[in-house]
């Protein structure tokens, strides 16, 4: 009679669990959980894990510069500018540094902008020194870690490196400075200069608003197969090609201009976001730095990325797994791009789309304002949460001394 | 990146401002080498200048300079103008990260498509677009049923062929109910073999009248007809009114979908207007449901006759526009259950099939089979999709036309081209003069005989595009002469 009992019981139990693996299966047709090397990590919560404090700046660092220049808060670049008012009233900011883990400088060194927009990184550096100065004078927490626990946003080009022609930041180098923080920076390449251990690379800011007023109904059939929209010759610097983008933008117009599996051109449309939506292949190939924002526009709008970037190292790369979501293309294989993406086997296309269709990897490509959790500022919280807690070397013994304050160019030692 | 690398020239006439004397040294070594190489006729760079005059470079800061040429690969584009004299390799730095510089465009040797490949690419798309429809598309599609009036007439390969190949494009299953009025002939059963669709070819023994307000009304008996079928064999699924020269989209399929019972379109009226209308762009005239901003059916938009009352056409094929009824019926759809006999939760405001249509009652649209037309759901986001076009273009109703558009036997009038590559050969005139006197040609273009040849003015009147005609009537002038 007892054995009789066990047996509806677990009858009973094994029809619950198919149920709800029934559930599971039928949302996991539809997207699929991201994990990375670090894990199941892209959902985490940063509240509580980690308490961050704010140096509070004169506004001659940031608030000034930004009434100067208000377009500053629409260029790939805002990142920084955005992450500090996310910071000011986020639940992680603490207003007692004696119990905070990480340390915030609000500095906006990529606000200095020409006419056309483009920023000038030229006084960068001194500005970046001058914040150091003020925050190791005013505040004993610099001297204490020679900024083990400080972070530091920096967006342009080539991250703290300030300069936007590869060759000079290579000679310049990461900031001296610098160089025991902790760098958050879209900057990523393996065996480079100016990308420094235990950096976070994030995603250029691309305006969510406007993507999301283009999207389109998602039953509309993907038609295109490979789309590009850019420059493959910058006639202005470089018009024999072969300098720009390490000449693989030049190859993949010459080998696939007439190609009609590849919608590629250097027009400006107005349906920009709309055609990606309707194409299966996105290119990414790097220009004059890798990184670009036509990554996250590719991930927002369900696009596979392919990437031609030798080295590339891309957003969040522990907490999500890009090998699996985007096609590596390595620069000398451009002229074989057509055979490698459609010798891609269709189960791998449609496993690639089901995870570029999970919300959360949306979501945590954008800087959304007011913050949503899962986005991008959740992410970098997530990786600082991740660093923790710090090495004993971080804190300097009495009287050690590492950063030279006179490293550097000449011209940096200038004050700002 | 391309802003920022745009930027450049304005950055570096920044820099040279701001850079010290000693970097006055490379223009001038700049302007040396562009006399150079315009009195040696082609460029080469600079570089090699750096590499035969420097002293050997500094071993720690090599790793740092990586302004290191590589040697090109082999498939180098030749095509920008001069070869460039290639420097040899440098000391190789090791370098185990990608190297700044100038590398050469790599090109395949044939880059044009492989066709194996554009194949490949396009059974990807269909998979991924099915999967698409799978994932975001209808969900437990009901079938369709297509009702359409037709008949045996010139233009009806026209019609009947386009809208067979949208129909064949439906992705949900379909049902295709053929009313033809004169019953069934070869022409239209032939037709309708091609398609691999169910068809059901219904025979209705009447002919179609000339009058277009008669063929109107034959139509809708047709069509009644056809409903008679569908109850009587208790056909399940949605019922689309498909006119067999109306255009349809394939959304129009997938919106249908939604009906529960009775549902309405807009339709956009293609009422074709003459030349000397109105120059300016009125806007396409639409038929359909009509909605208040909660989106609730208030209303019908229907057609304004009022500008086309005297030029409406009366008989089928006399080239003036046709006019639509009050409300086609194409515009509406309809559930089949509301014609079964017995069908659960049928709603009361739909009358009975077997009353309608009786005593010569005339059914001008669906509206008529209906108590209460307030119930009708409108559809295509409350009117404003328009999902298909009512057009109605004919031959004259005595136009013949080949029996299954194959001539058979050949034609066999043999008119010379006015250009051929052999020298000019006399002709066999073989063919009838039709009239003797070139001047008073006269044009009718609507007679679609299988012997008539429309003839043209002579060369007194301006040249038309047939040079065929031109030839012919220089021939008479030099008969004639």
């Amino acid at each position: 009679m007892g054995s009789g009992i066990w047996v509806l019981a677990l009858l009973v139990l094994h029809s619950v669990f198919e149920g709800i693996a029934g559930q599971e299966q039928e949302l996991n047709h539809r997207t699929e959980r991201i994990s990375g090397s670090a894990g199941d990590v892209l959902e985490d919560d940063p509240v509580g894990r980690l308490k961050v404090f704010v140096y509070e700046l004169p506004s001659k660092y940031n608030k000034k510069i930004l009434q100067k220049d208000p377009r500053c808060l629409n260029h790939m670049f805002a990142a920084e500018i955005y992450m500090h008012w996310f910071l000011l009233s986020s639940p992680v900011r603490t207003f007692n540094p004696e119990e905070a883990d990480w340390f915030y400088t609000p500095v906006y060194t990529t606000c200095d902008l020409t006419p056309n927009g483009l920023p000038l990184p030229f006084k960068s550096p001194r500005m970046m020194r001058s914040a150091i100065g003020l925050i190791s004078t005013n505040w004993p927490y610099w001297n204490r870690t020679e900024g083990a626990d400080h972070f530091f946003v920096v967006p342009h080009d080539f991250g703290a490196c300030f300069h936007y022609q590869e060759e000079k930041a290579i000679e310049r180098g990461i900031l001296h400075m610098l160089k025991r923080a902790t760098l958050v920076q879209t900057f990523g390449q393996r065996n480079h200069v100016c990308l420094k251990d235990g950096s976070i690379i994030i995603p250029p800011y691309a305006p969510p608003q406007k993507m999301q007023t283009h999207l389109i109904p998602p039953d509309t059939p993907r038609s295109i197969f490979v789309y590009f929209r850019g420059l493959f010759y910058d006639v202005g610097n470089d018009p024999e090609g072969g300098y720009y983008a390490r000449g693989a933008r030049a190859s993949v117009w010459e080998n696939f201009k007439n190609n009609p599996l590849f919608d590629i051109s250097t027009d400006h449309p107005t349906t920009y976001y709309e055609d990606m939506q309707r194409a299966v292949f996105c290119l990414c190939p790097l220009g004059w730095a890798p990184w670009s924002p036509r990554l996250v526009e590719a991930v927002v709008f369900g696009c596979i990325p392919v990437v031609i970037a030798d080295d590339i190292v891309l957003p969040f790369a522990d907490a999500i797994p890009w090998e699996e979501i985007g096609v590596f293309v390595a620069e000398e294989d451009v002229p074989k791009l057509d055979t490698i993406l459609t010798s891609i086997p269709i189960e791998v296309i449609l496993r690639k789309q089901r995870l570029l269709a999970n919300p959360s990897m949306k979501q945590a490509m954008l800087f959304p304002q007011p913050a949503q959790p899962g986005d991008a500022f959740h992410q970098i919280l997530n990786g600082l949460a991740r660093k923790l807690p710090h090495d004993n070397n971080v804190y300097m013994k009495s009287g050690q001394k590492i950063l030279n304050w006179t490293a550097g160019p000449v011209g940096d030692l200038k004050p700002w | 990146m391309k802003q920022t690398a745009a930027q450049q020239p304005n950055r570096q006439a920044f820099t040279a401002f701001r850079s010290s004397p000693g970097v006055l040294f490379w223009p001038a070594v700049h302007v040396l080498c562009c006399l150079l190489s315009a009195a040696a006729g082609f460029r080469f760079s600079r570089l090699l200048f750096l590499l035969l005059f420097s002293p050997s470079p500094p071993s720690s800061s090599s790793l740092h300079h990586r302004h290191l040429l590589r040697q090109p690969p082999p498939a180098i584009l030749p095509s920008p103008p001069p070869p460039h004299i290639h420097p040899p390799p440098p000391p190789a730095a090791a370098s185990n990260g990608v190297v700044v510089g100038r590398h050469g465009i790599r090109v395949r040797p044939w880059p044009h498509p492989n066709a194996a490949e554009v194949a490949r690419a396009h059974e990807i798309l269909a998979r991924l677009q099915q999967e698409q429809r799978r994932r975001y598309g209808v969900k437990d599609p009901r079938p369709v049923l297509v009702v359409t009036p037709t008949y045996a007439r010139t233009f009806q390969a026209l019609h009947l062929t386009g809208l067979l190949h949208s129909l064949m494009l439906v992705p949900h299953p379909l049902t295709w109910l053929v009313v033809e009025a004169g019953g069934v002939s070869n022409e239209t059963a032939a037709l309708l073999a091609r398609s691999r669709l169910a068809v059901v070819h219904l025979p209705f023994h009447e002919q179609m009248p000339v009058r277009w307000h008669d063929r109107h009304r034959l139509e809708a008996r047709m069509r009644l007809h056809a409903l008679r079928v569908i109850r009587e064999n208790q056909l399940d699924g949605i019922i689309v009114f498909a006119d067999d020269s109306n255009v349809h989209r394939l959304e129009l399929f997938d919106e249908v979908q939604k009906v529960e019972w009775m549902g309405a379109l807009s339709v956009g009226i293609l009422a074709h207007s003459q030349r000397e209308g109105e120059k300016g762009q009125s806007p396409l005239p639409i038929q359909g449901p009509a909605c208040n901003a909660s989106g609730h059916l208030i209303g019908w938009h229907t057609f304004n006759t009022l500008p086309y009352a005297k030029k409406a056409a009366a008989f089928v094929g006399d080239g003036a526009t046709v006019l639509p009824m009050k409300l086609e019926w194409a515009g509406f759809v309809m559930n089949s259950r509301l014609l079964w006999r017995e069908a659960e939760e049928k709603p009361g405001w739909v009358r009975d099939l077997d009353e309608v249509g009786i005593n010569g009652e005339e059914i001008e649209s669906p509206l008529d089979l209906l108590k209460d037309a307030s119930s009708v759901e409108p559809l295509g986001n409350c009117g404003k999709k328009v999902l298909l076009w009512w057009l109605r273009a004919e031959a004259r109703s005595d136009s013949k036309f080949p029996a299954g558009w194959v001539m058979d036997p050949p034609l066999e009038i043999i008119v010379p081209a006015k250009r051929t590559p052999w020298p000019e050969a006399p002709p066999d005139l073989a063919f009838q003069v039709i009239a003797d006197d070139e001047d008073h040609v006269e044009v009718h273009p609507s007679k679609k005989t299988r012997s008539s040849r429309s003839k043209r003015s002579s060369r007194k009147k301006k040249k038309r595009e047939a040079h065929v005609d031109a030839q012919v009537s220089d021939l008479f002038n030099r008969q004639e002469k």
